[in-house]
């Protein structure tokens, strides 16, 4: 006993689709490339810098994510970033930006409830996963580098 | 300017085409796909980390520098790398140690400046 002649899921669907707004995909994908490669080219000219300075590469990669996460982090501070956020999208949030950003903002959401537990704890909300993640992937692609003594593609 | 005849402008223009590309990814995965944004940055580090574990990453890093470092791939390639490189020094340890060890120096920052830039920011009623 149906009111409306809505009967099948697929029906429901296409009835959504066609009446919500269309998000402007192209637009942000637009936004967030130009912002992704502007943030990604500044670490490379840092980068190109620190090479001519004489700094190895892995020293001059570690420098350009400290001088990143470091920026990031006082514009998410004041309240900068989130406004770069809204127009990019992606753009912010996948380079290393957005992983300084993923520490700052809950941190300063939770601020009213200390700095031990509000800042310092709140601090990993989204960041803690990343680093569990990350880490355990890293230790799993370590042991299995241990026991096949090689990496398991080599394109050459 | 001195530091301008340092930069490699191809090299520039690839880093910029690649890292840009690698954020439109994650932008049509945010418009597409229920996956919250914090869900997005743990595949992408598990992405990086994977592919540089299989020696395909690298490939990408050697053609634009920051373009495939500066994304949170690069942070997993660089876990992997820093594990891989280890565990052949250290054998069974450097596989815990390695990872951690070769991205300290970013996680270090995040921490630190994370802490004193929630310290110093003013409390804000989100306006939504």
């Amino acid at each position: 006993m149906q009111a409306k002649p809505l009967e099948t899921k697929k029906q429901y669907q296409e009835y959504v689709n066609d009446k919500s707004p269309n998000s402007p995909i192209l637009k942000n994908c637009i936004n967030a490339f130009w912002v992704g490669g502007l943030i990604c080219s500044i670490g490379q000219i840092v980068l190109n810098i620190c090479n001519s300075r004489g700094f190895s590469s892995e020293i001059s990669g570690t420098i350009v994510s400290i001088i990143l996460i470091g920026i990031s982090a006082f514009l998410t501070g004041l309240n900068i970033f989130n406004r770069i956020g809204k127009f990019a999208g992606a753009g912010s949030l996948i380079p290393i930006t957005g992983f300084a950003n993923s520490v700052v903002s809950p941190a300063m959401e939770y601020k009213s409830e200390g700095y031990v537990m509000g800042v310092g704890g709140k601090m990993f909300t989204v960041a803690g996963p990343v680093l569990v993640f990350g880490i355990s992937t890293s230790i799993l692609v370590g042991l299995i580098y241990l026991i096949f003594n090689t990496q398991a593609i080599t394109l050459v | 300017m001195n530091f301008l005849q340092s930069i490699d402008w191809l090299g520039l223009l690839r880093c910029f085409v690649v890292g840009g590309l690698l954020c439109v990814i994650g932008q049509i995965l945010i418009d597409k796909t229920k996956l919250t944004p914090a869900r997005i940055l743990v595949a992408y580090v598990t992405v990086g980390c994977i592919l540089g574990g299989l020696g395909i990453y690298k490939y990408l890093v050697d053609f634009a520098g920051a373009g495939a470092t500066v994304p949170l791939t690069g942070f997993g390639y660089n876990l992997s790398k820093g594990a891989i490189e280890a565990v052949k020094e250290d054998g069974i340890v450097g596989a815990f140690t390695g990872g951690i060890k070769a991205s300290a120096g970013g996680i270090a920052a995040a921490v630190f400046f994370g802490y004193i830039a929630s310290l110093v920011s003013k409390p804000k009623i989100k306006k939504q």
